[in-house]
């Protein structure tokens, strides 16, 4: 053996922990899971709640010893506060989970071929779930949204404008004023439009209030990712379009708005899965019809939320069956354009 | 020989051209359209329900009876009818109470944790569970509220009047915990979770480097650095976001409605299944309402309106004002 090896040089890293540290917390964990299933079972304690609780109880408190004894008492500190911490979390995430899980597996029961094909024209709710499907639902949905993304899209992305481009006197109190509209509940919107349209003007229900109801919701979303989509658009590329001699709205229309646009497309998705599920006000102004009705400005519109809602209320197995396959259905169009706006700005921030 | 001519002098000139001057006002237009939204629904609503808030006047906010008197043609008279919804004022601030009072702790630790403890991986992979949560319809956490929650909570409803049963609020007069405000309070405060978390975890994130890194190199612990600098500094962000969750509470409607039973009193015992919120009022009484109790539910929106109003606004300045402070 060579002097050499002896003092090799090895990289170390005196924070990480060592294989034995590791042993030693798995050893807590384990012990406290055995422990935890032992007093369930000998204590009068029960349920979910009591494992839950015990485990994290007994968990933080071996930690703690662990780790005051090994390295004084501000580390067992620190080791109580990771341990709640991870309690939060884990608090924070169950919702989550359960959610997608009982959504996963109720509405699996309700799904057939038929929902995408059939209306409930000829159908009450509480026929087979065979029977009927949500056609109407789908396109009333569709229509509705597409009709407040018309609306809101310019709004929302002058109002953008207004607040990254011009910087009026007024940026101030507009930016609070969006803020501001992004916390009007919806049942709010609904009585507005309610107050404003419907009474006085076309005494009846169609989509298209639902869309005014929706629009309003829609706008300060839109507006608020597409002002941060704005800024993060180099001051250069406007001082280059000016430079070239462009008026400012050449300068706006030609370059920062096609430089902003993956990101404009992030705030056109964020908005649709904003409103996409809203029901309060659909239920106050679209009337909620069961079969395909194209005509967004007349006679009732159904929609997914107000589908689900009206199997719910109904309350019969089958209809509640029918509520499920409909979350189901909107849960996985919310999903694919959360997901895709964040794949959208993912790429855009990899760029 | 030819003129030398001069070419004319091009003015220079500060003043916009003609196209931006139309495309500044047309996007000042269009940015001053959320004052105008705001405006049009506090006018119409106020407008709608004018009559009903001055036949009732302060009545309106203090009393607690929905009392509609009839007149013998059947037209609601409205010197006689008593529209007050101050039991259902108190049930919305109770039940976003509750769920502010459940939410805060967990999302601040969710928060932290992200911040501080996660691997960047799975901070990734949280901060789009919890904006995904945040993205959920309301629909949904009522109808979830509805089947799987409130057995759980009502189980623990009944653990905490076992054993808290001598606290004013947790006192049950009649044995029912279902459909209570707790549990309204509690699927409201899953719903508002997402919102206080990403809000504590966007101020804690700036947390300054400097402080973070001085704290550890005097040989701070994890738990004393976030005791020391990032609590501090984070405070007031964390108070706005738990307004502006305390807003998003007030206003929620559908899945209030689900999980509550909507009783037209003032309770204060949250366990009890009996309690109350201006927006599913406004839903509830909806369905069969005459033209006269429709005015009423416009004013009882337009007081729901103002409340989140200067809610969100308090929560907003808070917001903005954080940061800069602590150790």
């Amino acid at each position: 053996m060579t002097l050499d090896s002896k003092i090799a040089v090895r990289s170390q890293k005196p924070w990480a922990s060592s294989p034995k540290q590791r042993v030693a917390s798995a050893l807590v964990i384990v012990v406290a899971v055995i422990s935890t299933y032992l007093l369930v079972a000998i204590t009068p304690l029960k349920g979910k709640l009591a494992y839950f609780g015990l485990f994290f109880l007994i968990f933080i408190l071996l930690d703690f010893l662990y780790h005051l004894r090994l390295f004084g008492f501000p580390s067992g500190k620190d080791a109580i506060a990771r341990g709640v911490v991870a309690l939060g979390v884990t608090l924070a995430t169950m919702p989550v989970v359960s959610i997608l899980i009982t959504v996963f597996n109720r509405g699996r029961r309700g799904l057939h071929w038929g929902l995408f094909t059939h209306d409930m024209k000829l159908n009450s709710v509480n026929d087979p779930i065979s029977q009927g499907g949500l056609l109407h639902a789908l396109t009333g949905t569709f229509t509705l949204v597409a009709i407040a993304l018309i609306i809101s899209l310019p709004i929302g992305i002058l109002t953008a404008l207004y607040l990254t481009e011009i910087r009026g006197r007024f940026a101030g109190p507009i930016k609070f004023l969006v803020q501001a509209m992004s916390g009007v509940p919806s049942i709010v919107a609904g009585l507005f439009i309610l107050a404003a349209i419907v009474y006085p003007i076309t005494k009846s229900y169609s989509g298209f209030m639902g869309s005014l109801a929706l629009t309003i919701l829609m706008i300060p979303t839109i507006a608020r990712t597409a002002e941060e989509v704005l800024l993060l658009i180099p001051i250069e590329l406007r001082e280059a379009g000016i430079a070239l001699g462009g008026t400012q709205w050449r300068t706006v229309g030609m370059v920062v708005l096609p430089a902003a646009r993956s990101g404009l497309v992030t705030a056109v998705i964020l908005g649709i899965a904003r409103v996409a599920g809203e029901t309060a006000p659909i239920i106050l102004l679209t009337g909620g019809g069961d079969g395909v009705n194209g005509n967004p400005f007349s006679g009732p519109m159904g929609s997914l939320p107000f589908y689900i809602w009206k199997s719910f209320s109904v309350g019969t197995e089958e209809s509640v069956t029918r509520a499920w396959a409909g979350i189901f259905v909107l849960l996985v169009i919310v999903m694919i354009l959360f997901i895709s706006a964040r794949l959208l700005s993912e790429r855009r921030r990899g760029n | 020989m030819p003129v030398q001519t001069e070419p004319a002098r091009r003015e220079l000139t500060t003043e916009p051209r003609f196209s931006d001057k139309v495309f500044r006002a047309i996007v000042t237009g269009g940015g001053l359209s959320s004052l105008l939204i705001l405006g049009l629904i506090f006018a119409f609503l106020a407008y709608q329900g004018f009559s009903v808030l001055r036949s009732q006047g302060f009545h309106f906010v203090t009393g607690s009876t929905w009392q509609i008197v009839q007149d013998d043609a059947g037209n609601i008279d409205l010197s006689q009818s008593k529209f007050g919804i101050a039991a259902m004022l108190i049930g919305t601030i109770l039940c976003a109470l509750i769920a502010v009072v459940i939410a805060v702790p967990i999302s601040v630790l969710s928060a932290l944790f992200l911040t501080f403890y996660a691997p960047p991986f799975v901070k990734r992979m949280m901060v789009a569970v919890v904006d995904l949560m945040a993205a959920f319809p309301s629909i949904l956490f009522g109808l979830w509220g509805f089947f799987i929650l409130m057995p759980s909570v009502e189980y623990w409803a009944k653990l905490i009047h076992k054993y808290f049963g001598f606290v004013p609020i947790f006192k049950l007069e009649a044995p029912v915990v279902t459909r209570s405000p707790f549990v309204a309070g509690v699927v409201l405060a899953v719903m508002i979770i997402p919102i206080i978390t990403s809000i504590s975890r966007e101020i804690f994130s700036q947390t300054p480097l400097d402080r973070v890194q001085a704290a550890y190199a005097l040989g701070a612990t994890r738990w004393s650095m976030i005791r020391a600098v990032a609590l501090p500094y984070g405070r007031s962000g964390v108070v706005g976001g738990a307004m502006l969750g305390l807003g998003r509470a007030m206003g929620e409607t559908v899945a209030v409605y689900t999980v509550l039973n909507i009783v037209y009193q003032i309770n204060w015992q949250i366990l009890l299944g009996a309690g109350g919120n201006v927006a599913s009022m406004i839903l509830l009484k909806f369905g069969e309402a005459g033209p006269q109790e429709i005015k009423a539910l416009m004013a009882a929106g337009l007081v729901l309106f103002l409340l989140t109003l200067v809610v969100n606004s308090l929560a907003d300045f808070v917001v903005k004002r954080s940061g800069g402070k602590g150790r």
